[in-house]
């Protein structure tokens, strides 16, 4: 029953979906010729645009509005929740764990996928796919899986009990005390030991992608420069990577944008407790433990704000690619 | 300079090919064979790929132990207490939790909030390569601007309105937000694809008197499947392993997908350590059979060069 209601609801979405557009496509059809060429584009990109206006555009600007107003969104109350916020001390730290991340992970993401896919290229193409698809494998786990899967790894039992976590187990034979890794805010190792789940699951996302790249580079590129002597290195930095340098940004940019809404890893294995607090995992103790619709909204406003300089390069670095093509 | 044989191949069949790596012949003095890996490229390799397979054995090890074991011993010492695995978990994970249904639930989420915004993307983005119209640079570069607005700004205020409207705890309400937000990485990608496409076959169609709709869906539709396929891939896998737009827009109890109900499990029974690992391969397998099956078209559905000529 359960099935056959689900089965039901997605072919009557998807039909909706293809409807649309016979619609409006008839719609067009049925204006004089000149109109219909100058309406179809818009018909076109009409739902694509309305998607992204209702789910994106206005819930920004709803956001930014309800910022500015009290716990319950019914009085302004002008900058006080930024000022809270700024001057809360755990906020701070939240701030600090989450600028930390997005540092570090995109940038480690883009290295080892570049330099796993590099590696991969050489071999033969049996070898190579094994070792792909090991490390995608992860790309296809949900972070509540990848959670439990490291409790596995990061577990600590009291001392003298069997260790089941593996680090554990490695350190008590090493002759140390079991240690709760996971509450080492000591030089933010938990936020690290954190940041290495995401980078397990996202790394085989960057490798794909880089992957793809470089073996779209133009073996005469690789072979000129060979010719002239240059060694793998340079080949690799001065050949490769510059010919790869779009796709690089965009991994960069998608791993990036991913870092700064991360919730689910935190949420599910700490909850933010022991300073391994984010801010996406704020908006939520916000919204749904303090219902406090203003602190959580200016929360995303800070995210917005954070982002712009992200957008600006995005912007620049289409219209460059733009007027290259 | 180079001290090696010098005929260079430059013949665009053996540029394009896979064999033609094969065929690269020795091309400089400091390496004999740059295109095959060495024994110090092998064992890295297989070190990151054992590193990355730790946690994943021990998990999959620690779902067919019993409670008492997992509790008690490490995985790693499972080969010593053979006898004791069992299939208990898996059994009690899909009876005792509504994974079942939970399973439906993610089905029903994932493929419409896949096809839909392909679909939807795939008309934006014809829109945006093929057809001329005023404010067209304008309009593409507010979407791609769109793609670094995080999700969260949805989520209060679409509650209000799927509130008013009675949507919450509804499929279409989870679909039409996975649509709002895949949307502008959908038409990034797209368009960036079809601008590769060769522009005379569409416009000898148009000549042929093709309208936009057949020359979208019979031409640059099929054309394009590469650039699909890679993007559905990652808008299923994405949506099959999301949790916060179902928790948000659809929360527990009859419809949520297996995510949500993973955490239920650990919270079941108290210690379900077990549950979780068997409920969390579980739900692994979907997407690791699709993406093997469909993972030569991320090399060709990524890389633009594929469909030239």
């Amino acid at each position: 029953m359960k099935i056959l209601s689900a089965l039901v609801t997605v072919l009557l979405g998807i039909g909706a979906a293809l409807a649309l557009y016979w619609v409006l496509n008839k719609l067009a059809e049925l204006l004089p010729s000149k109109w219909e060429e100058r309406i179809k584009p818009y018909f076109y990109i009409l739902p694509a645009f309305a998607a992204v206006v209702l789910y994106l555009v206005y819930p920004a600007i709803q956001t930014i509005i309800a910022s500015f107003q009290d716990s319950t969104s019914s009085a302004f109350v002008g900058l006080d929740n930024y000022r809270r916020l700024l001057s809360s001390q755990p906020f701070q730290q939240t701030l600090i764990n989450t600028v930390l991340w997005i540092v570090l992970v995109p940038a480690i993401t883009v290295i080892l996928g570049l330099a796993i896919a590099t590696l991969a290229d050489r071999l033969k193409p049996g070898a190579e796919k094994v070792a792909k698809t090991v490390i995608f494998m992860p790309m296809a786990i949900s972070m509540v899986g990848a959670a439990t899967i490291w409790r596995f790894v990061y577990d600590s039992e009291p001392k003298g009990q069997t260790q089941i976590g593996i680090l554990n187990a490695i350190a008590t034979k090493l002759g140390s005390d079991p240690v709760a890794w996971l509450q080492q805010s000591n030089f933010h190792l938990n936020s690290l030991l954190l940041m290495v789940i995401l980078l397990w699951a996202q790394v085989g996302f960057s490798m794909v992608l880089l992957s793809a790249a470089i073996k779209g580079v133009p073996v005469d590129t690789l072979e000129a420069a060979r010719i002239d002597g240059a060694n793998e290195r340079q080949i690799f930095f001065q050949v490769v990577v510059p010919q790869i340098l779009g796709t690089i940004i965009t991994v960069f940019i998608t791993v990036t944008i991913a870092v700064m809404k991360i919730f689910d890893i935190v949420y599910v294995t700490t909850n933010g407790n022991f300073n391994t607090n984010v801010v996406g995992n704020e908006f939520f103790n916000q919204l749904l433990t303090n219902f406090n619709n203003g602190a959580a909204a200016a929360i995303v406003v800070l995210l917005m704000l954070a982002v712009v300089p992200i957008m600006i390069y995005q912007v620049r670095h289409f219209r460059a690619e733009e007027a290259n093509a | 300079m180079s001290g090696t044989q010098a005929t260079v191949a430059t013949s665009p069949t053996s540029a394009e090919s896979q064999g033609g790596s094969v065929q690269r012949r020795r091309a400089t003095r400091f390496d004999p064979n740059p295109a095959k890996a060495g024994w110090l490229t092998k064992i890295v390799l297989v070190l990151i790929c054992a590193l990355w397979l730790v946690p994943l054995v021990g998990t999959l090890v620690t779902s067919f132990r019993t409670l008492d074991d997992s509790n008690s011993t490490g995985w790693w010492t499972f080969l010593g207490h053979l006898g004791n695995l069992t299939t208990s978990n898996y059994h009690e994970a899909i009876v005792g939790s509504h994974f079942g249904r939970a399973f439906i639930n993610t089905f029903a989420i994932a493929l419409p909030a896949t096809f839909i915004p392909i679909l939807i993307a795939a008309f934006a983005a014809y829109a945006f390569t093929f057809m001329e119209f005023r404010g067209r640079d304008a309009l593409f570069l507010t979407i791609v601007a769109m793609l670094v607005v995080p999700n969260y700004v949805a989520f209060v205020p679409i509650l209000k309105i799927y509130g008013s409207l009675g949507m919450n705890g509804n499929f279409p309400a989870v679909w039409l937000a996975h649509i709002g937000f895949g949307m502008s990485l959908a038409i990034y990608i797209l368009r960036n694809y079809m601008a590769t496409l060769p522009k005379t076959v569409i416009e000898s169609a148009k000549i042929d008197g093709a309208s936009h709709f057949q020359t979208f869906f019979r031409l640059v539709l099929p054309m394009s499947v590469p650039a699909l396929a890679s993007f559905a891939i990652f808008q299923f896998l994405w949506v099959w392993n999301d949790f916060m737009t179902a928790l948000v827009f659809i929360g527990p109890g009859e419809n949520e997908p297996i995510t949500l109900a993973l955490t239920h499990l650990k919270g079941q029974l108290g210690q379900g350590w077990n549950l979780t690992t068997a409920g969390g391969f579980l739900s692994m397998v979907i997407p690791i059979a699709v993406f093997l099956a469909l993972q030569r078209y991320f090399v060709r559905g990524l890389t633009a060069g594929a469909v030239k000529g």
